[in-house]
């Protein structure tokens, strides 16, 4: 506590002038930064009278599409940030040689891997994952929301929560320095005795909540919201990976709220479940964490398999290849994902025949994930593919990912494993498959849905420019690490002694650099594209697709579907097309609707005040926050007026306006 | 091509929408389920810790040392009677007698309570002998799978208190049925995890 009177230290906590990081240049810059822009959006957000608009039609909402596009935004913002802690990275490993000690002290350098680390899987891959599974899913299986729409905006509202959190842990006291997945003993009290540590549990516990509602949300949305017709196999594959996914993150994202929930009462009330006395287990963290660490990771990559199984057979014209080994493939990785967590740490001493099995479950999920890069291959065979930016980073990663797939084999070997551990080989593997195969498939994802969630495509010069300059950026920045990696240089160092390395990381710091440019180009085409979003306009099925998504207007209505389809077939679009469907414009009925709340977003206040106040030992606004919490959430539950409807008038006035599937602007399509 | 020329040929027109509006199925109970198998792995990871750590007393009292069995048999009777009572209420329910419904929600409340009462008097005494939380890992992991019981009991008792005001305003309302289905499947859910800790934590912990 500091050195004040006692009034302050009740009132403050251990918060104090000294908490705010006067003395580093690079994070008062950043501040000064981040203030200025944040002042202008809030500016122009005031000035146009917007909040109305905002606060009615998008924080409140608990429509699926919006919440979908609003988690894609707050991505796309983590990126950024995610990014920019990645460059600074690079170049201080780039120029950190001999008596050169670099820019950042290994004080900073070690809060800097830690958030990225934490902030790209946290709050760059989940939102992306979770605002594809929000926007698509509903309609691929012709629902009009999600099972639990207000869950829905609550979840969104959480994982807002721990950004906050983040990102208040730059300017207001330091970030966790103990690794992304915050390792003791280092994140122990006694190693840590800052607030760092304590800002990613609470960051990740209120996130993690968000998940788990989001992941129970999804599972009941499958299996009960279904159009009728839909049986489970004929579910267009992102739907399957979505279930899949969403059933990985009930059985896992528990275990992960556990384990922050062990640390943090070492850390409040001095148990000792993870200290290096009184008995407590270290390596009971590492597996704990590990449990759900590596489920995790297949969370991210599962629903991408789904995304990509949607582009291939829309760009070659053909149907799916293989649906069913497809289908298996995916439960399959779902249930081993389970069975490998220890291949992560083959070094704890386990014995022989513990790292063999680990091993071998760990080899044996290559196989249902080559059934998959065999089934798209076989769909694009002898298909008329279209070279469409979807497509595009869709080949980048069956090019890119199994290269990373090979090398994770060669760290499931346990013996090699010994001498890969910890080493650059694995912060390039790991970069490979997550890059490779979820970061060009949010991009693919991202081109694809684009014209459906807002009526106009985007711009294919810029968006092949940032495939470009992704796909060679990466090769750039991370081969290099491989070569390092083998020459058993570990990671997480901010300084380097033998000279002979600096070139291989000069040169990752230019591939890095050509990946900033592939992160321009894509902020340039959506700007570019909105300013030309009139030349851009398509039809609501640009791309002549095949699932149900596409046979609704684009943007969808607020009901999705004035009439609910009745599937027949797995591709249901493609089928009704073959059919001559055409869309009804009169006969239409009212509609229920969920209404709009915001409940969600005061709870999830209530919640980021909670944990502010517990980070910076504020008891009292703890206490009253948490109460708070429970009171209004009670509070909501007295609220039974939850529906609204809209009229057939209203529908029928929509659905003769944008009618028909035809494309608005003839031309526009391929 | 070919393909699309042979089905068009055999296709007869179908109906590719509901015409009537639809309902989907309500889903609460399904997700509520749900949430308890992964509320279910909150305590497998607590039991987790418990097996790893359950004897590393360093040095202090072992389960042995501490554990008082025949107060744990009453307390464990409290939960379990509670449980049947829960019953009692649900089978109210369907006969629509709200008083009676409401008397056995109270009894079960009341059970739950002291269930609670009784955990926190055998934490303090725990406490008051130097045997805390902080003490070993032991005693860490012992503190934290039982407490958290307690504390899912505790909201189960909230619960149930707002449930019965709600009740007691609206009646048997669908919303207000669903409600309680659902509290009663996290109170017998409890009573399960109970037995786990029973079991292993006290029984298995004074063997080993």
């Amino acid at each position: 506590m500091p050195d004040r009177p006692a009034i302050w230290n009740f009132l403050l906590g251990r918060l104090s002038l000294s908490s705010l990081p006067l003395d580093n240049m690079i994070v008062i810059w950043t501040f000064v930064g981040v203030a200025l822009g944040g002042a202008v959006v809030l500016g122009a957000i005031t000035y146009y009278r917007q909040w109305g608009y905002l606060w009615n039609e998008w924080f409140t909402s608990v429509d699926h599409k919006k919440l979908g596009v609003m988690y894609m935004v707050l991505g796309t913002v983590m990126l950024l940030r995610g990014f920019a802690d990645a460059l600074l990275m690079r170049s201080q490993q780039a120029v950190a040689f001999g008596s050169n000690m670099g820019y950042l002290p290994p004080h900073h350098y070690d809060q800097i891997f830690s958030a990225h680390g934490a902030i790209m899987i946290f709050f760059v891959a989940m939102p992306y994952i979770a605002g594809f599974m929000n926007f698509v899913m509903p309609l691929q299986i012709g629902a009009r929301d999600v099972a639990f729409p207000f869950l829905n905006n609550f979840s969104f509202w959480l994982t807002v929560s721990g950004v906050v959190l983040f990102m208040t842990s730059l300017f207001v006291g330091d970030f966790s320095h103990a690794g992304w997945l915050g390792m003791p003993p280092v994140s122990e009290l006694r190693q840590s005795p800052g607030p760092g540590v304590d800002y990613y549990i609470w960051g990740l516990q209120l996130s993690g909540l968000g998940t788990l509602l989001t992941g129970i949300n999804f599972v009941v949305t499958v299996l009960k919201m279904r159009a009728p017709g839909m049986t489970l196999m004929k579910m267009p594959m992102f739907t399957w990976t979505t279930l899949c996914t969403s059933g990985l993150i009930v059985v896992t994202f528990p275990i992960l709220t556990a384990t922050l929930f062990l640390l943090s009462l070492d850390r409040y009330i001095g148990t000792h479940f993870f200290t290096t006395g009184f008995g407590g287990n270290v390596m009971m963290y590492v597996n704990l964490i590990w449990v759900w660490g590596h489920p995790e990771v297949y969370i991210l990559i599962l629903p991408m398999f789904g995304l990509y199984s949607e582009i291939v057979p829309t760009f070659s014209g053909k149907r799916l290849f293989g649906y069913s080994s497809m289908v298996y493939a995916t439960a399959s990785i779902m249930l081993l994902s389970y069975l490998v967590w220890l291949h992560h740490f083959f070094t704890m001493g386990s014995g022989a025949d513990v790292n063999s099995f680990f091993a071998l479950t760990t080899m044996m999920i290559s196989i249902p994930t080559g059934v998959k890069i065999f089934n798209w291959l076989f769909t694009m065979y002898r298909g008329r593919v279209h070279f469409t930016v979807p497509m595009l980073w869709t080949m980048g990663f069956l090019i890119t990912f199994p290269i990373g797939g090979m090398t994770g084999v060669m760290l499931a070997v346990a013996p090699a494993d010994f001498l890969l551990h910890n080493s650059l080989f694995l912060v390039a593997h790991f970069h490979n498959v997550i890059i490779g195969g979820v970061v060009f498939g949010v991009f693919a994802g991202i081109n694809y849905w684009f014209p459906k969630a807002f009526g106009f495509k985007l711009d294919e010069f810029w968006g092949k420019l940032s495939f470009w300059f992704w796909q060679i950026g990466f090769w750039v920045a991370f081969s290099p690490l491989y070569v390092l990696g083998l020459m058993g240089v570990t990671r997480r160092l901010s300084h380097f002694t033998d000279p002979s390395l600096q070139i291989w990381f000069i040169i990752a710091a230019f591939g890095a650099f050509l990946i900033l440019l592939g992160i321009l180009s894509f902020v340039m085409q959506i700007y570019v594209s909105i300013r030309r979003r009139d030349e851009l306009a398509v039809g609501n099925d640009p791309w002549g697709a095949r699932t149900l998504e596409w046979s609704t207007s684009s943007p969808p209505p607020p009901y999705n579907f004035a009439f609910i389809p009745r599937v027949h077939d797995r591709d249901a679009w493609t089928d009704m097309k073959k059919h001559g469907y055409q869309r009804p414009l009169e006969g239409f009925n009212d509609i229920h609707m969920p209404k709009n709340s915001g409940a969600g977003v005061l709870l999830a206040a209530l919640g980021t005040i909670f944990g502010f106040a517990m980070v910076w030992y504020i008891w009292w606004l703890a206490a009253v926050s948490f109460v708070a919490l429970i009171a209004c959430a009670i509070a909501h539950t007295f609220n039974y007026d939850r529906d609204t409807h809209i009229s057939a008038q209203e529908v029928a006035r929509f659905e003769q306006h944008t009618g028909n599937w035809e494309p608005k602007a003839q031309g526009a399509t391929a | 091509m070919n393909t699309i020329a042979v089905n068009t040929a055999h296709s007869e027109p179908r109906d590719f929408l509901c015409l009537e509006e639809t309902h989907p199925h309500n889903g609460t109970l399904l997700g509520f389920w749900l949430y308890l198998m992964s509320d279910c792995f909150i305590f497998a990871a607590l039991f987790a810790c418990n097996a790893v750590l359950g004897t590393s007393y360093a040095g202090g009292p072992s389960a042995h040392d501490l554990f008082d069995l025949p107060g744990l048999a009453l307390n464990t009777a409290l939960l379990l009677v509670s449980s049947v009572t829960f019953g009692f209420a649900m089978l109210e329910m369907a006969r629509q007698r709200k008083r009676a419904m409401l008397g056995w929600l109270a009894v079960s409340g009341l059970l739950a309570a002291c269930f609670v009462g009784l955990e926190i008097h055998e934490f303090m005494t725990m406490i008051a002998a130097g045997a805390g939380p902080g003490r070993s890992a032991f005693l860490s992991s012992f503190f934290t799978l039982v407490g958290t019981h307690g504390l899912h009991v505790t909201v189960g008792v909230i619960w149930l208190v707002v449930l019965m005001v709600q009740l007691g305003k609206h009646g048997f309302t669908e919303a207000n049925r669903r409600r309680l289905m659902c509290l009663s499947m996290f109170w017998h859910f409890l009573d399960l995890v109970w037995v786990g800790v029973f079991s292993y934590v006290y029984l298995v912990g004074v063997l080993r």
